[in-house]
C-alpha cells in the first residue's frame, strides 16, 4: 500500500461506484425511488466519471453493464470527442464498435436518432454509423422493421444505401421516395407495399410490423397471432402467449424451447406465471431452469464447494411497474445458478420469508436478513452469497452487525468468503446499498454475470489495490475488443 | 375500563421513510369471531351524516368500516362486484357509479350480525359534542344564545393522509409482516395514529386506507417541517462471550426484544399510560365498540381521541386514534373546567388559577366568543 496515494484509492472507489451503477441502474422507477430521481442521479454519475476518468469511462463498455448505460456512454464519448487525445479516441472507437455490435438494433437506432437530435455529426460518428449499418445482415429487413430509425441514420450520416441484398437504388426509393416504384424486387419490401391493401401479404412481414397492418385491416387477433407464430422471435412468442391461448391459458407456449433461454429471462418468465400454473408445469420449468443455470455456470460449474445463499423475497423484491419482479427474478436465477456452481448437493439456499419451494416464491413480508445470515452461517459454508436490495429492516442494520462480528471475532482468518450482490440501484447513494463495509458488494443485473461480479466485488473490499483494478479493466478491454473484431474469437 | 391495553400485540422493528416511522404490531393469533371490512363511498364531494333528529353534519368520508361478528367473515361481497343476468342476457355494466351516501347515524346495524361505522368520525364527533349543552343555569354572564342552543355547532379541521408529507411513500414501501394486525404511525417521532384490526387478512386490505384517514394539524406540520428521523440500527456490543455462532444469535435476538420493549416504554408511552374516558357506542355480542377521550390535562404530551372495539376480556380487537393539536387540547381543557365549575365564571377562574378577565379572554381565544354576553366585553 506504500506506493499508492490516497487519490488512487479514491479513484478506484469511484470506478467501482460507477460500475455498480452502470450494471444496475436503468433510469426507471425502482421500488424505493422514482424515475426522475434515478435519471438525475445517473446523469451526475456519467458526467462525473466521463470528465474525471475518461479512460475508465470508455473501458466500462467492456464490462457486463446494461444496455441503457452502454448507450449513454457511447453517446457521451461521441458528444465530447474533443476532450480525448488521438490515441484515446482510437481505443474508444474500437470499444464503441464492439459494443454496438452486441446491442439490440432498436437501441442503436434510437442512439443514432439521439445523436442527430444533439447535432453530433463528426467524422468519427459518421464512420461508426456507416460501419454498424454495413454489418447489419439484411438492410431491407431493417428498412421495414426500423423504418424511421434507418431513415434518420442514413440521412444523418449521408449514407448511400446501395449494396446489401436489395437491388441497387431500391432501398433509397423505399425509404425516401415511397410510391415512386410500382413494385420492389426485394420480397420483403414488396410485401410491405402490398400489405397496405392485401391481407395475404401481412403474414410475410416481421411480427411487430404485421401487427399494425393486421389492426388496420381489422383481422381477428387470435387467428392472426396463431398464423404468425413461426415468424415470431422467442420473446414475442412468450409475450403474446397470455393473450393468444385464450382457450387454454394453462398451457405453456408451443414452439419455445425454454431450456435455451437465458437464465434471468427464464426466471422472469416463470415469475410472470400464476403460482398455480407454476406448480402444474413444475416438470417443464424446473429442468429448464436447471439446464439454463448449468449453461450459465459454464466452466465454473461445481467449483465453488459448499455454498450458502441468502435470497431476498421480501415485498421490495417486487420491483416497480417498470421493472416488475426484477430483483426477485435475479434471486430466483441465482438460486439455480448457485446450485450449479456449488459442489453437487452442497448448496443451501435460504429465502428471507422462509419459503422452501423456489418455484413458488412471491414477493411478500419484511426483510430479516440478519437472522437468515445467521442461519446460513450455521451451515458452515465456504462461500456465502447474499442476493438482496440491501434494505434490511427486521431489525434494520442487523445483517451488517452480524457480518461485522462474524468477520472480526468468529472468522478473522476468512475461511468463509462472503459476497453481497445487489440488483437495485439506490439513487440517493449513487451506488447499490451495502450491508457492511467488511463485505464486498457488487451490482448485478443478470444472474449469469455472478462469477464475473464476484471477481469485481473483491476490489470493493479494499484488500486488492487500484493497480490490480486497472490491470483487470485493461484485460477486460483487450478481450472484449478482440472478441468483437470480425474474424476474432467469438 | 379507563386504559388502553395492547395485550397480545408485539411491536416489531420500525421501518423509516424520511420523517415517517411505521411500527408494525403483530399478533400471535388473530382475534376470533370478529372481522372488519371496508365500504367505499363516492369520493367526489362531502357526504352527509345524520347524527340525530334534525341534526346532521357534512364531511369528506372516503370509506366506512363494517364489523362482522357473525363468524362468517367471508360472506360479504367484495367491493367492485358486478351483477350480471343469468345466461348472458344483456351485458353487465362496464362501470358502476357509486351512489352519493346519506349516512344514517355514525354506527348503524346492518342485516346479519354486522355493524357499519365511520372510522375516526365516531371519535371526532365525541370530541365535538363535548359539553355541547352549554351552561345549564342562566348565569348572567352567558349570552342568550348560549343558553338556548348551547355551544354553537363546532367544526374541526383535519388533514387527509395524502397531504401528510412522506406518508404515501412510507405506506407504499412498507413491508407488511406475517401476522401483522396493526401499525403505529409516527411523524417526526411523535405518535400520529395507531391502527389495530382483529385479523392479518383484514390488515392487508385496510393498510392502504391509512392514506385516506384524518390526521391532526400537528402531524401535518411535523411531517412538513421535521427532518428525516434516524433509523433504529441494531448494535451488537463486542463482549468477551462472543466466540460462537450461538452467542451471536442470542445477541441478535436480544436486539429484537430490546426494540419491542423500548417502543412500548419510550414511543407509545403517551398513548398507553394515559387514562381515558370511555363511552360505549354499541354492543355486538361479545364485543363492544367504544369511543374515548383523553383527560385533557395540560403539559402531558400528545393526547389522543379514538375508538376501539374490545372483547369481553378487554382485549383490543380494533383501535384507531387521532392526535389532537395543542389548541384542541386547550379547548377541551377549558370546557372541562367550565363544566366542573357549573359554568360559573368566577369559580372556574379560581379553579384555573386566573382572574375572571383572563378567563374571558381565554374563552374568546378558544373560539367560543358567541357564548359570552356582548355587554360584558
Amino acid at each position: 500500500m506504500t506506493t499508492e496515494t490516497y487519490a488512487d484509492l479514491i479513484a478506484a472507489e469511484d470506478v467501482l461506484l460507477f460500475v455498480n451503477a452502470a450494471v444496475t441502474a436503468t433510469g426507471q422507477r425502482e421500488f424505493h425511488s422514482g424515475a426522475g430521481h434515478q435519471q438525475l442521479s445517473l446523469d451526475f454519475l456519467h458526467a462525473y466519471v466521463r470528465i474525471n476518468y475518461r479512460r475508465v469511462y470508455a473501458a466500462s463498455l467492456a464490462l457486463d453493464i446494461n444496455d441503457h448505460n452502454a448507450v449513454r456512454i457511447v453517446r457521451g464519448l461521441l458528444e465530447h470527442a474533443a476532450d480525448a487525445s488521438a490515441e484515446e479516441r482510437r481505443t474508444e472507437g474500437r470499444l464503441i464498435a464492439a459494443r454496438l455490435a452486441k446491442l439490440p438494433p432498436q437501441r442503436v437506432y434510437r442512439l443514432f436518432r439521439e445523436l442527430r437530435a444533439a447535432k453530433v455529426n463528426n467524422r468519427r460518428t459518421r464512420a461508426i454509423m456507416r460501419d454498424w449499418l454495413a454489418a447489419r445482415p439484411d438492410p431491407a429487413h431493417d428498412a421495414v422493421k426500423y423504418r424511421a430509425g434507418l431513415k434518420t441514420a442514413a440521412r444523418h450520416a449521408h449514407l448511400r444505401l446501395d449494396g446489401g441484398t436489395a437491388p441497387d437504388g431500391e432501398l433509397g426509393a423505399f425509404l425516401f421516395r415511397p410510391g415512386k416504384l410500382p413494385r420492389y424486387e426485394h420480397r420483403l419490401l414488396d410485401a410491405w407495399r402490398r400489405a397496405h391493401y392485401e391481407q395475404g401479404a401481412v403474414d410475410e412481414l416481421p411480427f411487430t410490423v404485421a401487427e399494425g397492418f393486421a389492426a388496420r385491416h381489422g383481422m381477428k387477433r387470435e387467428a392472426f397471432v396463431a398464423r404468425m407464430v413461426p415468424r415470431m422471435t422467442r420473446l414475442e412468442r412468450l409475450r403474446t402467449q397470455g393473450r393468444r391461448t385464450v382457450a387454454d391459458p394453462a398451457e405453456l407456449p408451443g414452439g419455445v424451447d425454454l431450456t435455451v433461454m437465458p437464465l434471468t429471462r427464464l426466471a422472469l418468465y416463470v415469475l410472470s406465471l400464476e403460482r398455480e400454473a407454476r406448480g402444474r408445469h413444475r416438470a417443464e420449468l424446473v429442468p429448464a431452469l436447471r439446464a439454463s443455470a448449468r449453461r450459465a455456470a459454464g466452466p465454473h460449474a461445481g467449483s465453488w464447494g459448499r455454498v450458502a445463499a441468502v435470497l431476498d423475497d421480501s415485498y421490495s423484491s417486487s420491483g416497480s411497474g417498470e421493472k416488475r419482479r426484477r430483483p426477485l427474478a435475479v434471486a430466483l436465477a441465482c438460486h439455480f445458478l448457485l446450485e450449479a456452481l456449488a459442489a453437487p448437493g452442497a448448496c443451501v439456499p435460504l429465502w428471507t420469508s422462509g419459503a422452501r419451494d423456489p418455484l413458488l416464491v412471491g414477493p411478500s413480508g419484511p426483510t430479516p436478513l440478519g437472522t437468515r445470515i445467521l442461519d446460513a452461517l450455521g451451515h458452515g459454508p465456504e462461500r456465502l452469497v447474499i442476493v438482496s436490495d440491501g434494505w434490511d429492516n427486521a431489525p434494520p442494520g442487523l445483517a451488517g452487525e452480524v457480518l461485522r462480528v462474524w468477520r472480526t471475532r468468529l472468522d478473522p482468518d476468512r475461511r468463509t468468503a462472503v459476497v453481497h450482490v445487489n440488483p437495485v440501484y439506490d439513487a440517493a447513494g449513487f451506488d447499490v446499498r451495502r450491508l457492511s463495509p467488511s463485505v464486498p458488494t457488487a451490482g448485478i443485473r443478470d444472474a449469469e454475470d455472478l462469477p464475473a461480479l464476484v471477481e469485481i466485488a473483491q476490489f470493493s473490499e479494499g484488500r486488492t489495490g487500484p493497480a490490480e483494478l486497472h490491470a483487470y479493466l485493461d484485460r477486460q478491454v483487450a478481450r472484449f475488443v478482440d472478441d468483437g473484431r470480425p474474424g476474432g474469437a467469438r | 375500563m379507563n386504559r388502553l391495553e395492547l395485550n397480545g400485540l408485539t411491536a416489531r422493528p420500525a421501518q423509516v421513510w424520511g420523517g415517517i416511522r411505521l411500527v408494525p404490531l403483530v399478533r400471535e393469533k388473530p382475534v376470533e369471531g370478529l372481522r372488519l371490512h371496508r365500504e367505499v363511498y363516492a369520493a367526489d364531494g362531502p357526504a352527509v351524516v345524520e347524527v340525530g333528529p334534525r341534526a346532521h353534519y357534512t364531511s369528506y368520508i372516503p370509506h366506512g368500516f363494517v364489523a362482522d361478528w357473525s363468524g362468517e367473515g367471508a360472506r360479504s361481497a367484495t367491493y367492485g362486484t358486478q351483477l350480471a343476468g343469468p345466461g348472458g342476457e344483456g351485458a353487465p355494466p362496464r362501470t358502476m357509479k357509486l351512489p352519493r351516501h346519506r349516512h344514517h347515524r355514525l354506527a348503524k346495524r346492518q342485516p346479519g350480525d354486522r355493524l357499519r361505522f365511520l372510522p375516526l368520525h365516531l371519535a371526532l364527533e365525541g370530541y365535538l359534542a363535548l359539553h355541547f349543552g352549554g351552561p345549564s343555569t342562566a348565569w348572567e354572564e352567558w349570552s342568550r344564545r348560549a343558553l338556548r342552543d348551547g355551544l354553537s355547532p363546532r367544526g374541526e379541521d383535519a388533514y387527509m393522509g395524502w397531504s401528510v408529507r412522506g406518508l404515501g411513500d412510507a405506506l407504499r414501501t412498507f413491508e407488511i409482516h406475517p401476522g401483522q394486525c396493526g401499525v403505529m404511525v409516527y411523524a417526526a417521532d411523535t405518535l400520529a395514529a395507531a391502527f389495530v384490526v382483529p385479523h392479518p387478512g383484514d390488515y392487508r386490505l385496510l393498510h392502504p386506507t391509512l392514506i385516506e384517514d384524518l390526521y391532526g394539524e400537528l402531524v401535518h406540520q411535523y411531517a412538513m417541517y421535521g427532518a428525516p428521523v434516524p433509523e433504529f440500527g441494531a448494535r451488537i456490543a463486542d463482549g468477551p462471550g462472543l466466540r460462537t455462532l450461538a452467542a451471536l444469535r442470542a445477541a441478535a435476538r436480544e436486539q429484537e426484544r430490546e426494540w419491542a420493549e423500548a417502543h412500548d416504554t419510550l414511543f407509545a408511552r403517551e398513548l398507553l399510560d394515559s387514562s381515558y374516558g370511555f363511552e360505549r357506542v354499541y354492543r355486538m355480542g361479545a364485543f363492544t365498540l367504544w369511543r374515548f377521550l383523553p383527560p385533557f390535562l395540560r403539559d402531558r404530551g400528545g393526547q389522543h381521541i379514538g375508538e376501539t372495539i374490545t372483547d369481553h376480556k378487554g382485549q383490543v380487537a380494533y383501535l384507531k386514534t387521532f392526535r389532537l393539536s395543542e389548541a384542541q387540547v386547550r379547548r377541551g381543557h377549558l370546557l372541562h373546567r367550565l363544566d366542573d365549575a357549573d359554568w360559573r365564571l368566577p369559580l372556574a377562574a379560581q379553579a384555573l388559577g386566573t382572574g375572571e378577565k383572563e378567563l374571558r379572554a381565554r374563552i374568546r381565544a378558544a373560539g367560543f366568543e358567541s357564548l359570552l354576553r356582548h355587554r360584558e366585553l
